[in-house]
Protein backbone atom coordinates (compact mmCIF):
# COMPACT_ATOMS: atom_id res chain seq x y z
CA UNK A 1 0.00 0.00 0.00
CA UNK A 2 1.74 3.14 -1.14
CA UNK A 3 -1.20 5.45 -0.75
CA UNK A 4 -1.78 5.07 2.96
CA UNK A 5 -0.93 8.73 3.51
CA UNK A 6 -4.38 9.56 2.14
CA UNK A 7 -6.11 7.91 5.08
CA UNK A 8 -3.83 9.06 7.87
CA UNK A 9 -6.69 10.93 9.51
CA UNK A 10 -8.93 7.84 9.71
CA UNK A 11 -6.03 5.66 10.87
CA UNK A 12 -5.09 8.16 13.59
CA UNK A 13 -8.71 8.30 14.70
CA UNK A 14 -9.06 4.51 14.85
CA UNK A 15 -5.83 4.00 16.76
CA UNK A 16 -6.52 6.78 19.22
CA UNK A 17 -9.97 5.30 19.94
CA UNK A 18 -8.29 2.03 20.96
CA UNK A 19 -5.56 3.82 22.90
CA UNK A 20 -8.08 5.96 24.79
CA UNK A 21 -10.10 2.87 25.66
CA UNK A 22 -7.02 1.24 27.15
CA UNK A 23 -6.15 4.38 29.12
CA UNK A 24 -9.72 4.51 30.36
CA UNK A 25 -9.61 0.93 31.57
CA UNK A 26 -6.29 1.10 33.41
CA UNK A 27 -6.26 4.63 34.79
CA UNK A 28 -8.76 5.55 37.49
CA UNK A 29 -10.73 8.80 37.21
CA UNK A 30 -9.41 9.57 33.77
CA UNK A 31 -12.60 10.93 32.19
CA UNK A 32 -11.36 14.50 31.99
CA UNK A 33 -8.00 13.40 30.58
CA UNK A 34 -9.71 11.28 27.95
CA UNK A 35 -12.09 14.07 27.04
CA UNK A 36 -9.23 16.49 26.46
CA UNK A 37 -7.23 13.90 24.55
CA UNK A 38 -10.24 13.27 22.30
CA UNK A 39 -10.49 16.95 21.47
CA UNK A 40 -6.75 16.91 20.74
CA UNK A 41 -7.22 13.87 18.47
CA UNK A 42 -9.93 15.65 16.53
CA UNK A 43 -7.68 18.69 16.19
CA UNK A 44 -4.82 16.55 14.89
CA UNK A 45 -6.97 14.73 12.34
CA UNK A 46 -8.48 18.04 11.27
CA UNK A 47 -4.98 19.31 10.48
CA UNK A 48 -4.14 16.01 8.76
CA UNK A 49 -7.25 16.28 6.61
CA UNK A 50 -6.38 19.88 5.71
CA UNK A 51 -3.08 18.66 4.30
CA UNK A 52 -5.03 16.71 1.66
CA UNK A 53 -6.57 19.85 0.17
CA UNK A 54 -5.45 20.45 -3.36
CA UNK A 55 -4.14 16.94 -3.98
CA UNK A 56 -5.47 14.89 -6.84
CA UNK A 57 -8.32 12.53 -6.10
CA UNK A 58 -7.37 8.91 -5.47
CA UNK A 59 -9.13 5.62 -4.92
CA UNK A 60 -7.87 3.14 -2.38
CA UNK A 61 -8.62 -0.50 -1.56
CA UNK A 62 -9.62 -1.75 -5.01
CA UNK A 63 -11.46 1.45 -5.77
CA UNK A 64 -13.78 1.16 -2.80
CA UNK A 65 -12.57 4.18 -0.84
CA UNK A 66 -12.40 7.52 -2.53
CA UNK A 67 -10.43 10.58 -1.48
CA UNK A 68 -11.42 13.58 -3.53
CA UNK A 69 -12.14 17.24 -3.00
CA UNK A 70 -15.69 16.57 -1.80
CA UNK A 71 -14.62 14.04 0.82
CA UNK A 72 -11.75 16.23 2.05
CA UNK A 73 -13.99 19.25 2.44
CA UNK A 74 -16.77 17.34 4.19
CA UNK A 75 -14.32 15.60 6.52
CA UNK A 76 -12.75 18.91 7.43
CA UNK A 77 -16.21 20.28 8.23
CA UNK A 78 -17.05 17.13 10.17
CA UNK A 79 -13.94 17.20 12.35
CA UNK A 80 -14.16 20.94 12.95
CA UNK A 81 -17.78 20.76 14.06
CA UNK A 82 -16.89 17.74 16.20
CA UNK A 83 -14.27 19.82 18.00
CA UNK A 84 -16.71 22.63 18.70
CA UNK A 85 -19.48 20.27 19.79
CA UNK A 86 -17.12 18.73 22.32
CA UNK A 87 -15.73 22.09 23.48
CA UNK A 88 -19.17 23.54 24.07
CA UNK A 89 -20.64 20.63 26.00
CA UNK A 90 -17.99 19.95 28.67
CA UNK A 91 -19.72 21.75 31.51
CA UNK A 92 -23.10 20.27 30.59
CA UNK A 93 -21.69 16.74 30.74
CA UNK A 94 -20.20 17.32 34.19
CA UNK A 95 -23.36 18.83 35.65
CA UNK A 96 -25.61 16.26 34.00
CA UNK A 97 -23.39 13.52 35.46
CA UNK A 98 -22.58 11.81 32.20
CA UNK A 99 -18.93 12.85 32.12
CA UNK A 100 -17.68 9.28 31.72
CA UNK A 101 -14.84 7.81 29.71
CA UNK A 102 -17.19 6.10 27.28
CA UNK A 103 -18.79 9.31 26.13
CA UNK A 104 -15.91 10.85 24.12
CA UNK A 105 -14.91 7.42 22.83
CA UNK A 106 -18.41 6.82 21.47
CA UNK A 107 -18.35 10.27 19.88
CA UNK A 108 -15.04 9.49 18.23
CA UNK A 109 -16.16 6.12 16.93
CA UNK A 110 -19.29 7.58 15.41
CA UNK A 111 -17.14 10.29 13.81
CA UNK A 112 -14.92 7.53 12.40
CA UNK A 113 -18.02 5.85 10.96
CA UNK A 114 -19.09 9.12 9.39
CA UNK A 115 -15.75 9.75 7.75
CA UNK A 116 -15.85 6.23 6.30
CA UNK A 117 -19.34 7.00 4.95
CA UNK A 118 -18.12 10.23 3.41
CA UNK A 119 -15.32 8.51 1.51
CA UNK A 120 -17.11 5.29 0.61
CA UNK A 121 -17.27 4.33 -3.03
CA UNK A 122 -18.70 0.87 -2.48
CA UNK A 123 -21.96 -0.38 -0.97
CA UNK A 124 -20.18 -2.63 1.58
CA UNK A 125 -17.86 0.10 2.82
CA UNK A 126 -20.76 2.52 2.95
CA UNK A 127 -22.84 0.08 5.00
CA UNK A 128 -20.02 -0.60 7.47
CA UNK A 129 -19.45 3.12 7.99
CA UNK A 130 -23.14 3.73 8.46
CA UNK A 131 -23.46 0.98 11.06
CA UNK A 132 -20.38 2.11 12.98
CA UNK A 133 -21.95 5.54 13.15
CA UNK A 134 -25.43 4.33 14.14
CA UNK A 135 -24.32 1.78 16.74
CA UNK A 136 -22.43 4.51 18.59
CA UNK A 137 -25.36 6.89 18.27
CA UNK A 138 -27.87 4.38 19.75
CA UNK A 139 -25.80 4.24 22.90
CA UNK A 140 -25.26 8.00 22.99
CA UNK A 141 -28.98 8.74 22.77
CA UNK A 142 -29.69 6.61 25.83
CA UNK A 143 -26.51 7.66 27.63
CA UNK A 144 -28.27 9.17 30.66
CA UNK A 145 -29.41 5.74 31.81
CA UNK A 146 -31.37 6.79 34.90
CA UNK A 147 -33.47 9.24 32.93
CA UNK A 148 -36.64 7.64 31.49
CA UNK A 149 -36.79 10.18 28.66
CA UNK A 150 -33.24 9.45 27.56
CA UNK A 151 -33.81 5.68 27.67
CA UNK A 152 -37.00 6.08 25.66
CA UNK A 153 -35.34 8.25 23.05
CA UNK A 154 -32.55 5.69 22.69
CA UNK A 155 -35.08 2.92 22.26
CA UNK A 156 -37.04 4.83 19.62
CA UNK A 157 -33.92 5.78 17.75
CA UNK A 158 -32.71 2.18 17.85
CA UNK A 159 -35.92 0.67 16.48
CA UNK A 160 -36.43 3.17 13.67
CA UNK A 161 -32.79 3.36 12.71
CA UNK A 162 -32.42 -0.43 12.61
CA UNK A 163 -35.54 -0.57 10.43
CA UNK A 164 -34.09 2.02 8.08
CA UNK A 165 -30.80 0.11 7.91
CA UNK A 166 -32.81 -2.98 6.97
CA UNK A 167 -34.61 -1.15 4.17
CA UNK A 168 -31.33 0.29 2.96
CA UNK A 169 -29.73 -3.14 2.91
CA UNK A 170 -32.60 -4.61 0.95
CA UNK A 171 -32.01 -1.85 -1.58
CA UNK A 172 -28.29 -2.68 -1.61
CA UNK A 173 -29.03 -6.35 -2.30
CA UNK A 174 -31.33 -5.47 -5.21
CA UNK A 175 -28.77 -3.10 -6.71
CA UNK A 176 -26.05 -5.72 -6.32
CA UNK A 177 -28.22 -8.27 -8.08
CA UNK A 178 -29.37 -6.10 -10.97
CA UNK A 179 -26.16 -4.15 -11.56
CA UNK A 180 -23.76 -7.01 -10.81
CA UNK A 181 -21.43 -5.19 -8.48
CA UNK A 182 -21.27 -3.22 -5.25
CA UNK A 183 -18.74 -0.70 -6.52
CA UNK A 184 -20.24 2.67 -7.45
CA UNK A 185 -18.11 3.14 -10.56
CA UNK A 186 -18.79 -0.35 -11.89
CA UNK A 187 -22.51 0.01 -11.16
CA UNK A 188 -22.47 3.24 -13.13
CA UNK A 189 -20.90 1.59 -16.16
CA UNK A 190 -23.11 -1.52 -15.93
CA UNK A 191 -26.40 0.32 -16.03
CA UNK A 192 -27.62 0.34 -19.60
CA UNK A 193 -31.36 0.39 -19.27
CA UNK A 194 -33.98 1.15 -16.69
CA UNK A 195 -35.39 -1.88 -14.97
CA UNK A 196 -37.74 -2.35 -12.07
CA UNK A 197 -35.33 -4.13 -9.76
CA UNK A 198 -32.86 -1.29 -10.01
CA UNK A 199 -35.48 1.41 -9.49
CA UNK A 200 -36.82 -0.46 -6.46
CA UNK A 201 -33.29 -0.70 -5.09
CA UNK A 202 -32.73 3.04 -5.47
CA UNK A 203 -36.04 3.76 -3.76
CA UNK A 204 -35.18 1.52 -0.79
CA UNK A 205 -31.75 3.10 -0.38
CA UNK A 206 -33.20 6.60 -0.61
CA UNK A 207 -35.73 5.70 2.09
CA UNK A 208 -32.91 4.50 4.33
CA UNK A 209 -30.87 7.64 3.74
CA UNK A 210 -33.89 9.89 4.24
CA UNK A 211 -34.31 8.29 7.67
CA UNK A 212 -30.77 9.28 8.52
CA UNK A 213 -31.19 12.94 7.65
CA UNK A 214 -34.79 12.92 9.00
CA UNK A 215 -36.54 14.01 5.82
CA UNK A 216 -40.36 13.82 5.80
CA UNK A 217 -42.06 11.25 5.70
CA UNK A 218 -39.27 9.44 7.58
CA UNK A 219 -38.78 12.06 10.25
CA UNK A 220 -40.87 10.67 13.12
CA UNK A 221 -37.90 9.75 15.27
CA UNK A 222 -36.26 13.17 15.16
CA UNK A 223 -38.45 15.24 17.55
CA UNK A 224 -38.57 12.52 20.20
CA UNK A 225 -34.88 11.75 20.05
CA UNK A 226 -33.88 15.42 20.04
CA UNK A 227 -36.03 16.10 23.07
CA UNK A 228 -35.25 13.01 25.08
CA UNK A 229 -31.51 12.65 24.72
CA UNK A 230 -29.08 14.87 26.67
CA UNK A 231 -28.58 18.27 25.02
CA UNK A 232 -24.92 17.51 24.37
CA UNK A 233 -26.05 14.54 22.28
CA UNK A 234 -28.82 16.54 20.61
CA UNK A 235 -26.33 19.08 19.27
CA UNK A 236 -24.27 16.18 17.96
CA UNK A 237 -27.35 14.63 16.31
CA UNK A 238 -28.33 17.94 14.78
CA UNK A 239 -25.00 18.53 13.12
CA UNK A 240 -22.64 15.66 12.38
CA UNK A 241 -24.75 12.77 11.02
CA UNK A 242 -26.42 15.20 8.61
CA UNK A 243 -23.06 16.20 7.11
CA UNK A 244 -22.19 12.55 6.51
CA UNK A 245 -25.61 11.53 5.19
CA UNK A 246 -25.78 14.48 2.81
CA UNK A 247 -22.39 13.55 1.36
CA UNK A 248 -23.59 9.99 0.86
CA UNK A 249 -26.69 11.36 -0.87
CA UNK A 250 -24.49 13.33 -3.26
CA UNK A 251 -22.13 10.44 -3.95
CA UNK A 252 -24.88 7.86 -4.29
CA UNK A 253 -27.14 9.88 -6.56
CA UNK A 254 -24.49 11.44 -8.76
CA UNK A 255 -21.92 8.69 -9.23
CA UNK A 256 -23.70 5.35 -9.83
CA UNK A 257 -27.14 6.62 -10.77
CA UNK A 258 -26.61 9.84 -12.64
CA UNK A 259 -28.03 8.20 -15.76
CA UNK A 260 -31.25 7.37 -13.94
CA UNK A 261 -31.85 10.97 -12.89
CA UNK A 262 -35.41 10.85 -14.25
CA UNK A 263 -36.15 8.03 -11.82
CA UNK A 264 -34.89 9.60 -8.61
CA UNK A 265 -35.38 13.30 -9.24
CA UNK A 266 -39.10 13.10 -8.49
CA UNK A 267 -38.43 11.29 -5.20
CA UNK A 268 -35.91 13.91 -4.06
CA UNK A 269 -38.25 16.74 -5.02
CA UNK A 270 -41.05 15.11 -3.05
CA UNK A 271 -38.83 14.58 0.02
CA UNK A 272 -37.65 18.16 -0.21
CA UNK A 273 -41.08 19.76 -0.54
CA UNK A 274 -42.61 17.59 2.18
CA UNK A 275 -39.75 18.34 4.60
CA UNK A 276 -39.85 22.08 3.99
CA UNK A 277 -43.60 22.34 4.52
CA UNK A 278 -43.90 19.89 7.40
CA UNK A 279 -40.87 21.26 9.26
CA UNK A 280 -42.27 24.76 9.05
CA UNK A 281 -45.85 23.95 10.02
CA UNK A 282 -45.28 21.38 12.77
CA UNK A 283 -42.84 23.57 14.70
CA UNK A 284 -45.45 26.24 15.34
CA UNK A 285 -47.07 24.60 18.35
CA UNK A 286 -43.88 23.48 20.08
CA UNK A 287 -42.90 24.61 23.57
CA UNK A 288 -39.65 22.71 24.05
CA UNK A 289 -36.71 24.36 22.31
CA UNK A 290 -34.95 21.07 21.54
CA UNK A 291 -38.10 19.68 19.95
CA UNK A 292 -38.53 22.87 18.02
CA UNK A 293 -34.98 22.59 16.74
CA UNK A 294 -35.79 19.08 15.51
CA UNK A 295 -38.59 20.43 13.32
CA UNK A 296 -36.39 23.30 12.26
CA UNK A 297 -33.67 20.86 11.20
CA UNK A 298 -36.24 18.83 9.24
CA UNK A 299 -37.16 21.97 7.34
CA UNK A 300 -33.50 22.86 6.77
CA UNK A 301 -32.83 19.37 5.41
CA UNK A 302 -35.65 20.01 2.93
CA UNK A 303 -33.71 23.00 1.59
CA UNK A 304 -30.47 21.03 1.38
CA UNK A 305 -32.31 18.31 -0.59
CA UNK A 306 -33.79 20.94 -2.92
CA UNK A 307 -30.25 21.74 -4.00
CA UNK A 308 -29.62 18.06 -4.73
CA UNK A 309 -32.83 17.65 -6.73
CA UNK A 310 -31.58 20.07 -9.35
CA UNK A 311 -29.05 17.74 -10.92
CA UNK A 312 -26.30 20.26 -11.68
CA UNK A 313 -22.96 21.06 -10.10
CA UNK A 314 -24.33 24.42 -8.96
CA UNK A 315 -27.11 22.59 -7.14
CA UNK A 316 -24.66 20.32 -5.33
CA UNK A 317 -22.45 23.25 -4.40
CA UNK A 318 -25.38 25.28 -3.11
CA UNK A 319 -26.46 22.30 -1.04
CA UNK A 320 -22.99 21.93 0.49
CA UNK A 321 -22.84 25.66 1.23
CA UNK A 322 -26.24 25.38 2.89
CA UNK A 323 -25.00 22.49 5.00
CA UNK A 324 -21.85 24.35 6.11
CA UNK A 325 -23.81 27.41 7.18
CA UNK A 326 -26.51 25.25 8.82
CA UNK A 327 -23.80 23.65 10.95
CA UNK A 328 -22.59 27.06 12.15
CA UNK A 329 -26.11 28.32 12.88
CA UNK A 330 -27.02 25.23 14.89
CA UNK A 331 -23.76 25.40 16.80
CA UNK A 332 -24.53 28.97 17.75
CA UNK A 333 -28.10 28.23 18.82
CA UNK A 334 -27.28 25.15 20.89
CA UNK A 335 -24.32 26.91 22.52
CA UNK A 336 -26.67 29.59 23.76
CA UNK A 337 -29.01 26.82 24.95
CA UNK A 338 -26.15 25.47 27.07
CA UNK A 339 -25.97 28.83 28.83
CA UNK A 340 -29.47 28.61 30.28
CA UNK A 341 -28.66 27.05 33.63
CA UNK A 342 -29.20 27.83 37.27
CA UNK A 343 -26.94 25.86 39.62
CA UNK A 344 -27.36 22.25 38.45
CA UNK A 345 -30.41 22.57 36.28
CA UNK A 346 -30.68 23.35 32.59
CA UNK A 347 -33.74 25.04 31.12
CA UNK A 348 -35.02 24.25 27.67
CA UNK A 349 -38.53 25.58 27.03
CA UNK A 350 -39.54 28.78 25.28
CA UNK A 351 -41.10 30.16 28.48
CA UNK A 352 -37.73 30.00 30.20
CA UNK A 353 -36.44 32.52 27.69
CA UNK A 354 -39.00 35.10 28.69
CA UNK A 355 -37.40 38.49 29.31
CA UNK A 356 -33.90 37.15 28.83
CA UNK A 357 -32.70 40.43 27.35
CA UNK A 358 -33.07 42.34 30.65
CA UNK A 359 -30.45 40.32 32.50
CA UNK A 360 -28.38 38.82 29.71
CA UNK A 361 -28.09 41.31 26.84
CA UNK A 362 -25.13 39.61 25.14
CA UNK A 363 -26.65 36.12 25.24
CA UNK A 364 -29.91 37.52 23.90
CA UNK A 365 -28.05 39.24 21.09
CA UNK A 366 -26.35 35.97 20.15
CA UNK A 367 -29.72 34.17 20.14
CA UNK A 368 -31.23 36.98 18.10
CA UNK A 369 -28.50 36.64 15.49
CA UNK A 370 -28.72 32.86 15.26
CA UNK A 371 -32.54 32.83 15.14
CA UNK A 372 -32.71 35.57 12.50
CA UNK A 373 -30.14 33.62 10.54
CA UNK A 374 -32.10 30.36 10.86
CA UNK A 375 -35.17 32.23 9.62
CA UNK A 376 -33.16 33.46 6.62
CA UNK A 377 -33.26 37.20 7.19
CA UNK A 378 -30.61 39.28 5.40
CA UNK A 379 -27.77 40.14 5.84
CA UNK A 380 -27.05 37.10 8.01
CA UNK A 381 -25.52 33.85 6.81
CA UNK A 382 -28.81 31.94 6.68
CA UNK A 383 -30.13 34.30 4.03
CA UNK A 384 -27.16 33.63 1.74
CA UNK A 385 -27.52 29.88 2.25
CA UNK A 386 -31.13 29.97 1.10
CA UNK A 387 -30.27 32.41 -1.68
CA UNK A 388 -27.76 30.01 -3.28
CA UNK A 389 -30.29 27.17 -3.14
CA UNK A 390 -33.02 29.24 -4.78
CA UNK A 391 -30.61 30.49 -7.42
CA UNK A 392 -29.62 26.93 -8.37
CA UNK A 393 -33.25 25.80 -8.37
CA UNK A 394 -34.51 28.68 -10.49
CA UNK A 395 -31.68 28.31 -13.00
CA UNK A 396 -33.09 24.88 -13.83
CA UNK A 397 -36.60 26.37 -14.10
CA UNK A 398 -38.02 24.33 -11.23
CA UNK A 399 -40.30 27.18 -10.18
CA UNK A 400 -42.69 25.09 -8.11
CA UNK A 401 -39.89 23.93 -5.79
CA UNK A 402 -38.68 27.51 -5.38
CA UNK A 403 -42.17 28.83 -4.61
CA UNK A 404 -42.81 26.14 -2.00
CA UNK A 405 -39.43 26.89 -0.46
CA UNK A 406 -40.12 30.60 -0.23
CA UNK A 407 -43.58 30.06 1.27
CA UNK A 408 -42.27 27.64 3.88
CA UNK A 409 -39.56 30.17 4.81
CA UNK A 410 -42.31 32.66 5.55
CA UNK A 411 -44.17 30.18 7.74
CA UNK A 412 -40.99 29.16 9.53
CA UNK A 413 -40.10 32.80 10.23
CA UNK A 414 -43.16 32.95 12.47
CA UNK A 415 -41.86 30.60 15.12
CA UNK A 416 -38.33 31.97 15.08
CA UNK A 417 -39.69 35.48 15.49
CA UNK A 418 -41.98 34.33 18.30
CA UNK A 419 -38.93 33.18 20.28
CA UNK A 420 -37.29 36.56 19.70
CA UNK A 421 -40.46 38.27 20.88
CA UNK A 422 -40.37 36.16 24.05
CA UNK A 423 -36.74 37.07 24.65
CA UNK A 424 -37.12 40.81 24.14
CA UNK A 425 -40.66 41.81 24.97
CA UNK A 426 -42.02 39.45 27.63
CA UNK A 427 -41.59 40.14 31.31
CA UNK A 428 -38.41 38.91 32.89
CA UNK A 429 -38.47 35.69 34.82
CA UNK A 430 -35.21 34.42 36.20
CA UNK A 431 -31.50 35.13 36.23
CA UNK A 432 -29.22 32.49 34.82
CA UNK A 433 -25.70 31.67 35.93
CA UNK A 434 -22.85 33.42 34.20
CA UNK A 435 -19.93 31.14 35.09
CA UNK A 436 -19.47 29.48 31.73
CA UNK A 437 -16.32 27.71 30.69
CA UNK A 438 -14.05 29.00 28.00
CA UNK A 439 -14.90 26.39 25.37
CA UNK A 440 -18.59 27.20 25.44
CA UNK A 441 -17.95 30.94 25.24
CA UNK A 442 -15.48 30.41 22.42
CA UNK A 443 -17.85 28.33 20.31
CA UNK A 444 -20.77 30.71 20.89
CA UNK A 445 -18.78 33.84 20.08
CA UNK A 446 -17.03 32.35 17.06
CA UNK A 447 -20.15 30.88 15.48
CA UNK A 448 -22.22 34.00 16.09
CA UNK A 449 -19.50 36.23 14.66
CA UNK A 450 -19.26 34.07 11.54
CA UNK A 451 -23.02 34.26 11.04
CA UNK A 452 -23.13 38.00 11.57
CA UNK A 453 -20.13 38.89 9.41
CA UNK A 454 -20.52 36.34 6.63
CA UNK A 455 -21.93 38.98 4.28
CA UNK A 456 -18.65 40.95 4.32
CA UNK A 457 -16.72 38.22 2.52
CA UNK A 458 -19.10 35.57 1.15
CA UNK A 459 -16.83 34.64 -1.74
CA UNK A 460 -14.33 32.98 0.65
CA UNK A 461 -16.54 29.97 1.31
CA UNK A 462 -17.92 29.97 -2.23
CA UNK A 463 -14.49 29.84 -3.83
CA UNK A 464 -13.62 26.77 -1.74
CA UNK A 465 -16.89 24.98 -2.42
CA UNK A 466 -17.02 25.81 -6.13
CA UNK A 467 -14.05 23.48 -6.63
CA UNK A 468 -16.32 20.53 -5.79
CA UNK A 469 -17.22 19.18 -9.19
CA UNK A 470 -19.04 15.88 -9.26
CA UNK A 471 -20.67 15.50 -12.64
CA UNK B 1 -39.79 -31.68 -11.77
CA UNK B 2 -39.76 -28.03 -10.79
CA UNK B 3 -36.47 -26.26 -11.25
CA UNK B 4 -35.71 -23.90 -8.37
CA UNK B 5 -34.21 -20.74 -9.81
CA UNK B 6 -33.28 -17.21 -8.83
CA UNK B 7 -36.90 -16.08 -8.92
CA UNK B 8 -37.92 -18.49 -6.20
CA UNK B 9 -35.17 -17.35 -3.87
CA UNK B 10 -36.01 -13.71 -4.49
CA UNK B 11 -39.66 -14.39 -3.78
CA UNK B 12 -38.74 -16.11 -0.53
CA UNK B 13 -36.57 -13.11 0.38
CA UNK B 14 -39.38 -10.69 -0.44
CA UNK B 15 -41.89 -12.68 1.64
CA UNK B 16 -39.61 -12.79 4.69
CA UNK B 17 -38.85 -9.09 4.24
CA UNK B 18 -42.56 -8.26 4.15
CA UNK B 19 -43.20 -10.36 7.25
CA UNK B 20 -40.47 -8.43 9.02
CA UNK B 21 -41.85 -5.02 8.06
CA UNK B 22 -45.39 -6.07 8.94
CA UNK B 23 -44.14 -7.41 12.26
CA UNK B 24 -42.76 -4.00 13.18
CA UNK B 25 -45.85 -2.04 12.26
CA UNK B 26 -48.63 -4.41 13.29
CA UNK B 27 -47.10 -5.44 16.60
CA UNK B 28 -48.68 -3.61 19.54
CA UNK B 29 -47.36 -5.78 22.34
CA UNK B 30 -43.69 -6.30 22.89
CA UNK B 31 -40.42 -4.68 21.87
CA UNK B 32 -38.68 -8.06 21.70
CA UNK B 33 -40.97 -8.89 18.76
CA UNK B 34 -39.69 -5.77 17.00
CA UNK B 35 -36.13 -6.97 17.56
CA UNK B 36 -37.04 -10.32 16.01
CA UNK B 37 -38.66 -8.57 13.04
CA UNK B 38 -35.47 -6.58 12.43
CA UNK B 39 -33.52 -9.83 12.40
CA UNK B 40 -36.01 -11.23 9.87
CA UNK B 41 -35.45 -8.25 7.59
CA UNK B 42 -31.69 -8.75 7.73
CA UNK B 43 -32.14 -12.48 7.01
CA UNK B 44 -34.23 -11.67 3.96
CA UNK B 45 -31.44 -9.42 2.74
CA UNK B 46 -28.94 -12.22 3.27
CA UNK B 47 -31.02 -14.68 1.27
CA UNK B 48 -31.22 -12.14 -1.53
CA UNK B 49 -27.50 -11.48 -1.52
CA UNK B 50 -26.47 -15.12 -1.43
CA UNK B 51 -28.82 -16.10 -4.23
CA UNK B 52 -27.67 -13.17 -6.38
CA UNK B 53 -24.09 -14.13 -5.61
CA UNK B 54 -24.64 -17.70 -6.79
CA UNK B 55 -26.54 -16.48 -9.82
CA UNK B 56 -23.86 -13.96 -10.84
CA UNK B 57 -20.91 -16.28 -10.04
CA UNK B 58 -19.47 -13.45 -7.97
CA UNK B 59 -18.24 -13.74 -4.39
CA UNK B 60 -18.93 -10.15 -3.32
CA UNK B 61 -22.49 -10.94 -2.29
CA UNK B 62 -21.40 -13.67 0.11
CA UNK B 63 -18.76 -11.41 1.65
CA UNK B 64 -21.42 -8.75 2.11
CA UNK B 65 -23.59 -11.37 3.85
CA UNK B 66 -20.83 -12.12 6.36
CA UNK B 67 -20.51 -8.42 7.16
CA UNK B 68 -24.26 -8.13 7.64
CA UNK B 69 -24.34 -11.15 9.98
CA UNK B 70 -21.65 -9.62 12.19
CA UNK B 71 -23.26 -6.21 12.29
CA UNK B 72 -26.65 -7.77 13.03
CA UNK B 73 -25.19 -9.50 16.06
CA UNK B 74 -23.73 -6.25 17.37
CA UNK B 75 -26.98 -4.46 16.68
CA UNK B 76 -29.03 -7.05 18.55
CA UNK B 77 -26.67 -6.82 21.53
CA UNK B 78 -26.98 -3.05 21.73
CA UNK B 79 -30.72 -3.24 21.18
CA UNK B 80 -31.19 -5.69 24.06
CA UNK B 81 -29.01 -3.50 26.29
CA UNK B 82 -31.15 -0.46 25.53
CA UNK B 83 -34.31 -2.48 26.21
CA UNK B 84 -32.90 -3.49 29.61
CA UNK B 85 -32.11 0.17 30.41
CA UNK B 86 -35.62 1.15 29.38
CA UNK B 87 -37.19 -1.65 31.43
CA UNK B 88 -35.31 -0.55 34.55
CA UNK B 89 -36.73 2.93 34.18
CA UNK B 90 -40.33 2.20 33.43
CA UNK B 91 -40.93 -1.43 34.41
CA UNK B 92 -42.56 -2.30 31.11
CA UNK B 93 -41.63 -3.02 27.51
CA UNK B 94 -45.12 -2.88 26.06
CA UNK B 95 -45.08 -0.89 22.86
CA UNK B 96 -48.29 1.03 23.66
CA UNK B 97 -46.83 2.38 26.87
CA UNK B 98 -43.75 3.95 25.28
CA UNK B 99 -45.28 7.38 25.00
CA UNK B 100 -43.55 9.75 27.38
CA UNK B 101 -42.11 11.75 24.51
CA UNK B 102 -44.74 13.26 22.26
CA UNK B 103 -46.14 16.56 21.09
Amino acid sequence: MTNLNFIYSELTLAFSIMLLLIIGVFKKKSSSLIYNLSILTLLIIFILSLSLFGKNSTSLFINSYKIDYLSTFMKGLLYLSGIFVMLSSTRYLILFQIFKIEYPILLLSSILGMSIMISSNDLIVFYMGLELQSLALYVLASFKRENPLSAESGLKYFVLSALSSGLLLYGCSLIYGYAGSTNFDIISSNINSVNYGLTLGIVFILVGLAFKISAVPFHMWAPDVYQGSPTSVTIFFAILPKIAALTVFIRFLYIPFINLIDQWQVIIIFLSIASMIFGAVAAIGQKNLKRLMAYSSISHMGFALAGLAVGTNEGIQSSITYMSLYVIMNLSFFSSLFMLKINQKYYETIDDLSGLSKNHPMLSLAMLVSLFSLAGIPPLAGFFAKFYIFMAVIEQEMYFLAIVGLLSTVVAAFYYLRIIKTIYFDEEKQKYDKDHNLGLKLSLILSTLIIATYFIYPSGLISIISKIIII
Amino acid sequence: MLEIGLGHYLTLGAIIFTIGIAGIFLNRKNIIVILMSIELILLAVNINLVSFSAFLNDLTGQIFTLFILTVAAAEAAIGLAIIVVYFRNSGTIRVEEIDKLKG
